[in-house]
């Protein structure tokens, strides 16, 4: 999996879970759909990535990702 | 002429619900109010004499051969443009009505001898059927010959001649092209006997302003507009119900076969979504389904550098089986895949990811919804509850106001289009949201109130500027959606949209969308007081497609237009499957009805149905099993009817991914460009090879109906049936009606759809349960499906996608009327001769700072990649906005379009990609080799259809 993909991808979600002002509740509804709509090695990637730094990762989507 | 079955009854059905009882030649006749004394007759089993006169267009009165006596009423009035009254008394035989018949007769025949025998229309001839029956055989004022004997016949067309020599001046044809398909091309030119019809400006048909529907010809109650391929091929002799296979309005069309050809397609005047309409593609284009280029036998190759090697069946199948077998057991389960197809039928899509999830254990089944209407699946089903457009194409007639976006529909869903320009000629407003002036915008007798000319990627904030608007200036409709919706979410929505950064001021610099004109749009809308949203790819197609579909559902429940007639929101679907493909459980995270793959009841339910473990997490979806071809862990794929090459976005990155695999299964009718990449080709099966349903964008089930053998043996559901037999996974079923009966058994909104319901309806809108036995029109009626209706805040994302000094302008795609999606059917049909190429529209200002001429050849170059095609300098575009279909392979559209995509769904951004274009001397050399080998396809074999 290309990880730079990966990451612009989950940055698109959290762009549009951003609009949520409660950052917990946020965070939940992106790793949500994470859990509801990517395939768990795609899951497994961007946590790989997180635990290497997360370089990308907009605050949101890294609060998400950690949630998985 | 009319399809062979039809029984014509003159005038239209009256639509009113009130009844009236009259006599008619000593019978007792009870008809709706409004009908005509012509139709009544006909209910009643006569059958008035008339040429001017068919069910499908207003009464005329201009033949005078249908004249009735009426008690009571003086003279002979014409019985097509009198209505009946209750206790009225008809005679419609007497021996004065004969004598004045006669007359009519002869006036007619006087101008058009009888040279039945000779005439393409013997015995389909509606003025040799009257002449016969009232004993005419010559005229007392014969001339001699027709006026117009001699005049040379037009040919020009490729699916129909006219002659005028056999035209009686009747206006139907006329009449048709106005009022059944709201072209308005043709007309009577000329005076007395010098009256003709014409086309346009007395142009060759092909050069015209027709579009080829073939309406007028259905009209014609001589031979003289005739189709060409019953000249040839000879009469029919049977017609057979069904459904078309192109665009989503799905069309009911009658095949008319003889010996297994088919003959002609009609539209059937029965079929609710068209009501007895088609277009240029439905009625004329199915030539491609007996074209050389078939492919006929399976064929397999272990490396997709060598040549192919025909194999039959059995072979073909066991050697996939082991292929996949052995990929799983190296790579695991989830090393392979599957892709339904919207051009299959419902039960075909159904076996394929059946198979997928069942045989193969994996969820890495999608389909091609993925690249155009996965947002709306997403959009509507978070915001009102259900995946799926909330009308029938009906409700159009009863809408006031109807907003348009992103969407064209006179060339990508014509038939609809007529419909809705038939409601827009009688006061309907249209609001147009779309960067091109597509020609709804203005065309005869219509002119769009509003047309907001937007940049591409702007849609979210014209559309919050809109919501903004109806907000703050108090145009809301509160009651409805504080008592449909949650209020907190409106709430919340009411907040976000009343913000002055979303003020249409605010996002003129965003959209180039002058904030007075979205103020007026917006207050039309409100004032409806029916407004209906139709959209297109042109809201999907981008990285907040999703976003937008949630706005566009926002905006319906603020103003309270959704759960009536003449409202709602209404993806206008591409495929003749799309929805039934996303309905039967495409999506790798959801079963058929839309139900999670991680709900432990539903999966339960699959596998005590299917006697196999099915996995609980979502599957890969169309570009991240590309990612994972990449790096080796995604190996086998079964593709069934989708050519990835051609149709998904950055061509090279499609390409690399497919050569990286180790089994690529192409299941198609033509060695489509996807095919290059494949290791096993299976030949699948057109639509009239097969029995099943199609699934229309307005929810309608309707039945596909075999007309001839698979030309390669087998139905696509037996392929998918043989593979997963082979796969050691016990499928059986020996008709797809079992198939649709396992749907509905293990689909909610299906409970009730079975094929005895289906042939005693004719179609049937889901859901169809024990709630809506007879299906659903209209959704979302009392309440929404979920319940309440949740408003989401739409911010607006610009997309990463932006012009640069590099790229300077943005490209978007789309399709024309004579072309179908990747081209794979239409390409093989004589539609050529109006389109054989895909071409670059660009703004004149744009053309002149680059030094373009009309039809140069441009390089179209964008960060991934370059193509050649030529220009077409339009006035249609916005400055720095350029536009282009992907029609044909050799122009190769999407080596230029980019990988970005749908947050929420991964449909690709389409509609924008920044771009730099430049005049070049020629096309590059691989087109050129694409452009011959097609050329060299065509020439030898290319049929007449």
């Amino acid at each position: 999996m290309n990880i730079e993909r990966l990451v612009t991808m989950a940055n698109d979600i959290a762009a549009f879970f951003a609009s949520e002002p409660d950052p917990d509740a946020a965070a939940d509804q992106v790793a949500n759909h994470l859990r509801k709509f990517w395939e768990p090695r795609m899951r497994a990637e961007i946590r790989g990535s997180l635990e290497q730094g997360g370089n990308g990762l907009s605050p949101l989507a890294r609060r998400g990702v950690e949630r998985l | 002429m009319y399809a062979i079955d039809h029984k014509d009854l003159g005038t239209p059905a009256a639509a009113s619900g009130e009844s009236v009882t009259l006599d008619i030649d000593g019978s007792t006749v009870t008809v709706p109010v409004g009908t005509s004394v012509m139709r009544a007759a006909a209910l009643a089993g006569g059958q008035i004499p008339k040429l001017c006169a068919t069910d499908s267009l207003k009464a005329f009165g201009s033949c005078r051969l249908c004249l009735v006596e009426i008690e009571g009423r003086k003279g002979f009035p014409a019985s097509c443009t009198t209505e009946v009254a209750a206790g009225m008394k008809v005679r419609t035989q007497s021996a004065r009505l004969q004598k004045l018949r006669r007359g009519v007769v002869e006036l007619y025949v006087s101008d058009h001898p009888l040279d039945c025998d000779e005439c393409p229309a013997n015995g389909h001839c509606e003025l040799q059927d009257a002449a016969e029956e009232l004993g005419v055989e010559g005229s007392r004022y014969a001339n001699g010959g027709a006026t117009q004997r001699g005049v040379a016949q037009d040919a020009s067309n490729p699916y129909f001649v006219f002659n005028p020599d056999l035209c009686i001046v009747c206006s139907r044809c006329v009449r048709a092209c106005d009022e059944v398909q709201g072209t308005l091309a043709l007309t009577i030119e000329g005076r007395g006997f010098d009256s003709r019809v014409s086309a346009s400006q007395h142009q060759p048909f092909l050069e015209s302003e027709c579009v080829s529907c073939g309406a007028c010809v259905e009209a014609c109650p001589t031979a003289a507009l005739t189709e060409k391929l019953p000249l040839s091929l000879g009469a029919p002799t049977e017609a057979v119900s069904t459904t078309c296979g192109y665009c989503g309005v799905g069309c009911s069309l009658k095949a008319e076969v003889k010996e297994e050809t088919v003959v002609r397609m009609v539209p059937n005047r029965a079929g609710t979504a068209n009501n007895g309409h088609a277009c240029v593609k439905g009625r004329f284009a199915f030539g491609y389904a007996t074209h050389a280029d078939r492919v006929r036998s399976p064929m397999i190759r272990k490396r997709i550098t060598d040549p192919w090697r025909e194999v039959s069946w059995e072979e073909a199948f066991a050697y996939t089986a082991a292929e996949f077998k052995r990929i799983r057991k190296k790579y695991g389960p989830d090393s392979v895949g599957g892709i339904t197809s919207s051009r299959c039928t419902n039960e075909e899509t159904f076996l394929v990811q059946k198979l997928v999830r069942a045989a193969l254990g994996t969820n890495n089944v999608d389909t091609c919804a993925r690249v155009c209407h996965s947002a709306t699946g997403y959009g509507l089903k978070h915001t009102l509850g259900e995946s799926a457009g909330t009308q029938a194409f009906t409700s159009v007639n009863n809408a006031d106001v109807i907003v348009l976006i992103g969407a064209n529909p006179t060339d990508g869903h014509p038939v609809f289009a007529s419909q809705l320009k038939r409601r827009l000629r009688q006061g309907a407003k249209l609001i147009v949201l779309d960067p091109r002036a597509i020609d709804l915008v203005r065309t005869p007798h219509i002119e769009a109130v509003a047309h907001l000319p937007l940049r591409p990627g702007t849609n979210v904030a014209v559309m919050n500027a809109l919501s903004h608007v109806i907000v703050t200036e108090g145009l809301a409709n509160d009651a409805y959606a504080e008592a449909r919706c949650e209020v907190d979410t409106y709430r919340k929505w009411k907040a976000f949209v009343a913000d002055p950064r979303n003020s249409p001021e605010s996002t003129e610099a965003i959209s180039g969308v002058p904030a007075a004109l979205v103020r007026k749009a917006a207050r039309i809308y409100a004032a409806g007081p029916n407004s209906a949203i139709y959209y297109g790819l042109g809201v999907t197609e981008h990285s907040q497609g999703t976003t937008m579909v949630m706005a566009i559902a926002n905006i319906a429940m603020a103003t309270g237009n959704l759960g009536r007639e003449g409202v709602g929101v209404s993806p206008l679907r591409g495929q003749n499957n799309v929805q039934g493909s996303c309905d039967m459980g495409s999506f790798p995270h959801e079963f058929s009805g839309y139900r999670h793959v991680s709900d432990a009841a539903t999966r339960s339910l699959f596998e005590g149905a299917w006697n196999a473990k099915l996995a609980s997490e979502p599957g890969l979806r169309i570009p991240n099993m590309f990612e994972a071809a990449l790096d080796g862990s995604f190996r086998g794929l079964y593709i069934q009817g989708e050519d990835f090459v051609q149709s998904d976005p950055n061509t090279n990155h499609v390409v690399a991914a497919l050569s990286a695999m180790e089994c690529v299964v192409v299941q198609d009718l033509f060695l489509i460009e996807t095919a290059r990449y494949a290791h096993v080709f299976l030949p699948g099966s057109t639509f009239l090879e097969k029995d099943g349903t199609f699934t229309n964008a307005e929810r309608r089930i309707s039945r596909v109906r075999k007309v001839m053998e698979p030309l390669a043996g087998l139905a696509d559901w037996e392929i998918t049936m043989r593979l997963a037999q082979a796969l050691g996974y016990p499928m059986h079923y020996s008709h797809p009606s079992e198939i649709m009966d396992e749907i509905a058994r293990l689909t909610p909104t299906f409970r009730g759809v079975n094929y005895e319901k289906l042939e005693r309806l004719g179609s049937i809108q889901w859901p169809c349960n024990d709630a809506a036995p007879e299906g659903t029109p209209t959704m979302h009626v009392d309440s929404f499906v979920r319940g309440k209706g949740k408003f989401y805040v739409t911010e607006y994302v610009a997309t990463s996608e932006r012009s640069t000094s590099r790229f300077p302008l943005l490209l978007t795609t789309g399709r024309v009327l004579y072309q179908y999606n990747v081209g794979t059917q239409t390409r093989r049909t004589s539609n050529l001769a109006w389109q054989s190429e895909d071409r670059l529209e660009i703004h004149p200002d744009d053309a002149e700072d680059r030094g373009i001429a009309n039809g140069d050849w441009v390089g179209v170059t964008s960060r991934a990649g370059d193509t050649v095609m030529r220009a077409v300098v339009s006035r249609r575009m916005t400055p720095g906005v350029v536009y282009t279909t992907f029609h044909f392979p050799e122009s190769g559209v999407n080596l230029v379009t980019t990988e970005n995509s749908d947050w929420a769904t991964n449909c690709p951004e389409y509609k924008v990609t920044a771009v730099e274009v430049v005049r070049v001397g020629h096309p590059e050399a691989w087109q050129e080799r694409i452009r011959a080998e097609r050329s060299a396809q065509r020439s030898p074999a290319m049929p007449s259809a």
